[in-house]
């Protein structure tokens, strides 16, 4: 079953697509990173995940074939958007108790239970938690509603390293516990490394890179040697991105199965994800999409639509 | 990329009965209980003010109509006291009472939606599994008709309070200022009021904005409603005595609606106060279906333009 599926999937406000010509599929059962610069279609193609925003073309669907935003879709999905939204003027147990009435299934015991072990006290208001205490109450929120998937938009970015952990320690605790898939946007690199296990890198509003972590890094290598063969060498493999350092050239290429024999003065080194992901960042005309080439939709016009 | 459309796991969309709407009286009481508590905590201390007030003035009243003969000096001043004490607060009160529902429509309505829009709540709130859809409904229609029925009660309050105002010559309950307070009217502008100030809030997403857009748009359309509406509600009474039931008719009178001659004699097309009834359904049926109609609209911009 893929928890997010897109076709042909845009957005478009006023003038400027957020998002276009997204097909996607995400399987279940993965941490999905979704990545790519300030303004890459990240929190759009999310918000139309969860069905606040309405797509310009294409479609989405949620939870094997759910129309994103409908009630099935909404019943399956927990969202935690940027900077954690509640309400400032209620307390943690008052914003239990909303979640607890606005869904059909609510576990209140592990919400306070978790509450009680993250020391959030019940009676504080949601306004006078810290930013840390505020993101850990919207994902127990989330959580203690049973989702099948959990959408977190930027969970990070208010936390400090610690509490980066502590939230993250969460999060996959409800995958092996629960079954939870997630999808999480981030820039935060290297906590993404260690714990993502899917990679969606979107840049300028489209899908640059889709697929298993562990199959894009094995369909990766890093290549060193000398800057003045670089060129040359180049033209014989399928280069992502070309970096120079004084005499050193480091190439960032794809690889089809075991490497071939590198020439000497070569050295090949296997890519982080980090890395992968950076290469791609800096090259925006590269693109890694798995399976079966994306389907090329017409350019949508006002005539189409 | 994996398969396409899978189907979902069979009979999980059995279960997806829409959730019951007694859960929204709870989140709309513990999120509103300001609005929901204030405006009928405030028109009730005012109403109890009124009733107080009221009975001095009934008294000063009755005191003045069974003065005998009137044009003694005793007599003279109780008309005075009336006229000048007992109808400035009259008066105040009345002006008052116009732009209440104004202010109720600004503080009540507009920031509904616009609270959420602005502090991004809304992307909580709209992405729980209750739906946004049946969740503005239920909390529209709550607050609608606390806040509603608050003013209707009151009015009948102020209504009394007034009484011994509209047995003067210049004042009737067809005034302009008088109308809209009275019977069904107050609680008709009330409701409108808030569907304006809620459609405002989903529409400019900003508390400030949007209360200033309700105050602006409910005076603009209390004037059109006074100046031009009002008097075509129901047919005039056609006359050439201008001694009417309830007052003396003058061109400036605000229930004349027209005046000709016709030789000698001049003709007088008014709304005689025996019309206030219909003249006040006509009023409440129609700002009813207007506010009815404001918040169907807001409730489909939520539906379509969340983010």
């Amino acid at each position: 079953m893929n928890v997010i599926e897109t076709s042909g999937l845009g957005k478009r406000y006023g003038s400027t697509w957020a998002l276009r010509e997204c097909t996607l599929g995400l399987p279940a059962g993965h941490l999905a990173a979704l990545v790519g610069p300030n303004g890459a279609g990240k929190t759009t193609l999310m918000n139309m995940a969860v069905g606040l925003a309405v797509p310009t073309a294409g479609t989405a669907a949620v939870l094997g074939g759910q129309l994103a935003g409908s009630p099935a879709a909404l019943d399956g999905i927990a969202f935690v958007a940027q900077d954690a939204p509640l309400y400032k003027n209620l307390s943690a147990a008052d914003m239990l108790h909303l979640t607890r009435n606005l869904n059909r299934r609510f576990d209140q015991q592990y919400a306070q239970a978790r509450l009680a072990e993250l020391g959030i006290p019940l009676g504080k208001k949601a306004g006078k938690l810290s930013g840390g205490q505020q993101a850990q109450l919207a994902l127990t929120l989330a959580l203690a509603r049973r989702p099948r998937l959990l959408i977190l938009d930027e969970p990070l970015a208010m936390l400090d390293p610690l509490a980066r952990r502590d939230f993250m320690a969460t999060v996959l605790t409800a995958m092996t516990d629960h079954g939870v898939s997630v999808l999480l946007s981030s820039h935060a690199l290297a906590e993404l490394e260690r714990v993502a296990d899917y990679l969606i890198l979107l840049s300028g509003g489209q899908l640059q890179v889709a697929g298993e972590v562990d199959d894009l890094l094995a369909r990766h290598q890093l290549l060193t040697g000398p800057a003045a063969e670089a060129d040359r060498y180049a033209g014989q493999l399928d280069v992502v991105q070309t970096r120079r350092a004084e005499a050193q050239a480091h190439l960032l290429v794809r690889t089809s199965g075991p490497g071939r024999p590198v020439p000497p003065g070569w050295e090949t080194h296997l890519v982080s994800l980090e890395e992968l992901v950076l290469a791609y960042l800096r090259a925006p005309g590269a693109a890694q999409v798995p399976g079966p080439a994306p389907v090329p939709h017409p350019e949508p016009t006002e005539a189409t639509r | 990329m994996t398969a396409l459309t899978i189907p979902g796991q069979p009979g999980q969309d059995i279960a997806l009965r829409p959730l019951p709407w007694r859960r929204m009286a709870w989140v709309t009481w513990r999120q509103h209980r300001p609005t929901l508590v204030s405006v009928p905590a405030l028109l009730g201390a005012v109403a109890v003010f009124l009733l107080i007030a009221g009975l001095k003035i009934h008294h000063d009243y009755a005191a003045l109509t069974a003065c005998h003969p009137f044009t003694s000096h005793a007599c003279q001043a109780l008309n005075t006291n009336f006229n000048r004490t007992d109808w400035t607060l009259g008066n105040t009160m009345l002006i008052l009472l116009n732009l209440a529902p104004a202010l109720i429509g600004a503080f009540a309505g507009a920031p509904v939606l616009a609270r959420e829009l602005e502090t991004g709540t809304y992307r909580y709130a709209w992405t729980q599994g209750y739906g946004r859809t049946r969740w503005t409904i239920a909390k529209l229609v709550l607050i609608a008709v606390t806040v509603t029925a608050a003013a209707g009660a009151f009015s009948q309050v102020f209504a009394w309070f007034l009484q011994p105002f509209l047995k003067q010559e210049d004042l009737t309950r067809l005034s302009a200022t008088v109308f809209s307070t009275q019977g069904v009217a107050f609680a008709a502008w009330t409701l409108a009021a808030f569907a304006i100030g809620v459609l405002a809030g989903m529409f400019l997403r900003r508390i400030v904005p949007a209360m200033a857009v309700t105050l602006g748009v409910y005076l603009g359309l209390a004037l059109l409603t006074w100046l031009f509406l009002r008097k075509h509600y129901v047919p005039a009474a056609v006359t050439s005595n201008p001694n009417v039931v309830g007052g003396r008719l003058t061109p400036n009178t605000p229930w004349v609606v027209s005046t000709w001659h016709t030789g000698a004699t001049q003709w007088w097309s008014y709304l005689p106060v025996s019309r206030f009834w219909p003249m006040q359904f006509v009023e409440g049926g129609w700002l009813l279906a207007f506010s009815v109609l404001l918040i169907a609209a807001t409730v489909w911009l939520v539906r379509h333009r969340a983010a």
